[in-house]
C-alpha cells in the first residue's frame, strides 16, 4: 500500500511551506522514487511566488482619515468667509457682482464631469479594462486643467480691474470687500492648488496602470486617488454658491 | 496576509444617472439664486449643494458600498465642523 498517490512534484508544490518567503532565493529540491521500473531520482526547482500583502481596508481608512483633515482645513476657511459675510452681508452682496456667474457654473460642470470620469475610471480598472481606465484617467486630468486654465481667466480679469490683494483699488473700498477678495482668493487659491496636486495624482497613477502595478486585483491607489478627486470636487461645489451665487 | 477585497463594481448607469442629478441641481441652485429671495435663496442654495455633496459622497465617493463603520466615521468631522460653525455663529448673532 503507497504512503502517499499522485504526482510527487503536485505533491511538494502543494505542501510546500519550508521555503523562505524572500522572492530571489530559491530551493531545490531532489525527489527520490521507487516504482516498478527502479529507483527514480528528481531535482526540481521551485521558487515561492512572490507574496504581496495588501490591507486594502487599511489602505482606504488612511485615505478617509486624511481627507477629515482637509474637511477640517476648508472647514475653518468656510467658517472665516461666513463670519466675515454675516457681518458685512451688503458689502459681500456688492462685491460678488464682480464674479461671471458664467466661469462659476462651467467649472462646476467640468468638475462634476470630472469626477464622472474618475468614478469610471475606477470601475474599468476592476474591470480589467485598462485602457478604458487610462482614457478615463486622461480624460479627468484635461477637466483638470480646464477648470485651472478658466480660474487663470477670471483671476487675470479680477487682477486687471485692481481687485488683489493690497491693490490701491481695493483699499479704497470699504472693508467687507477686502474681506470678500481676500477669502476669495485664499479659499478658490488653495482649492485650485489642490486641483493641481490631484491632477499629479492621477498623472503618477497613469503610469502605473500603464505598467500594471494598478490592476484590477490591486487598484487601491486609484480608489484613494479617486476620494481625494471627489473631496476637492465637493469643496467646489460648497465655494460657487457662497462665492458665485449671492445675489 | 491577503484580505479578501469586496469587488462591487458600480456600473457605468450608475454613475451616469448621478451625474445628470447633480447637472441639474447645479441648474437648480442658480435659478433660486436668480430668483433673489435673499436669506431664503442662500439657505435652499446651501441645502442643494449639501444634496450634491451627499451625492458624491454616497456614490462617487463609493460610500453607500462601504462598511458601516466608514458611514459612521464621516460623522466625526461632520459633526466636529457643525459644532465649531453653531457655536461660533451663537457667539456672532448676539453680538
Amino acid at each position: 500500500m503507497p504512503l502517499w498517490q499522485g504526482n510527487p512534484l503536485e505533491l511538494l508544490h502543494t505542501r510546500l511551506n519550508r521555503c523562505p518567503t524572500s522572492s530571489s532565493s530559491k530551493c531545490i529540491y531532489y525527489i527520490i522514487s521507487i516504482s516498478d521500473s527502479g529507483l527514480t531520482i528528481t531535482m526540481t526547482e521551485i521558487s515561492p511566488t512572490p507574496h504581496k500583502s495588501i490591507d486594502y481596508t487599511g489602505a482606504k481608512l488612511g485615505m478617509w482619515l486624511f481627507l477629515f483633515t482637509e474637511i477640517i482645513l476648508f472647514g475653518g476657511m468656510f467658517l472665516g468667509y461666513s463670519e466675515y459675510r454675516q457681518v458685512n452681508t451688503s458689502d459681500f452682496h456688492d462685491a460678488a457682482k464682480e464674479m461671471s456667474l458664467f466661469f462659476g457654473a462651467l467649472n462646476t460642470i467640468i468638475l462634476l464631469t470630472s469626477s464622472l470620469t474618475m468614478a469610471l475610471s475606477i470601475s474599468a480598472i476592476k474591470q480589467g479594462a485598462k485602457v478604458r481606465s487610462m482614457l478615463l484617467q486622461a480624460t479627468t486630468i484635461i477637466l483638470g486643467a480646464a477648470f485651472l486654465g478658466n480660474k487663470f481667466i477670471e483671476w487675470r480679469e479680477h487682477i486687471l480691474h485692481g481687485f488683489y490683494p493690497d491693490s490701491p483699488e481695493l483699499l479704497t473700498m470699504s472693508h467687507g470687500k477686502i474681506l470678500y477678495f481676500g477669502l476669495y482668493y485664499v479659499m478658490t487659491g488653495i482649492h485650485g492648488l489642490h486641483v493641481l496636486i490631484g491632477m499629479g495624482v492621477i498623472c503618477f497613477m497613469f503610469v502605473l496602470t500603464q505598467l500594471n502595478k494598478v490592476s484590477s486585483t490591486d487598484y487601491i491607489k486609484l480608489e484613494n486617488t479617486g476620494l481625494f478627486w471627489h473631496l476637492v470636487d465637493i469643496i467646489w461645489i460648497y465655494l460657487f454658491p457662497l462665492f458665485y451665487l449671492i445675489k | 496576509m491577503e484580505q479578501k477585497q469586496a469587488l462591487h463594481i458600480v456600473g457605468t448607469k450608475t454613475f451616469v444617472v448621478v451625474w445628470a442629478i447633480l447637472i441639474f441641481l447645479t441648474a437648480l441652485t442658480i435659478e433660486v439664486a436668480e430668483l433673489q429671495l435673499a436669506k431664503l435663496s442662500m439657505i435652499a442654495n446651501l441645502l442643494i449643494a449639501s444634496a450634491k455633496a451627499i451625492l458624491v459622497l454616497w456614490f462617487f465617493m463609493h460610500l453607500k458600498y462601504e462598511s458601516t463603520f466608514f458611514k459612521l466615521l464621516l460623522l466625526i468631522p461632520i459633526g466636529t465642523i457643525t459644532i465649531i460653525i453653531g457655536l461660533t455663529f451663537s457667539d456672532i448673532w448676539y453680538r
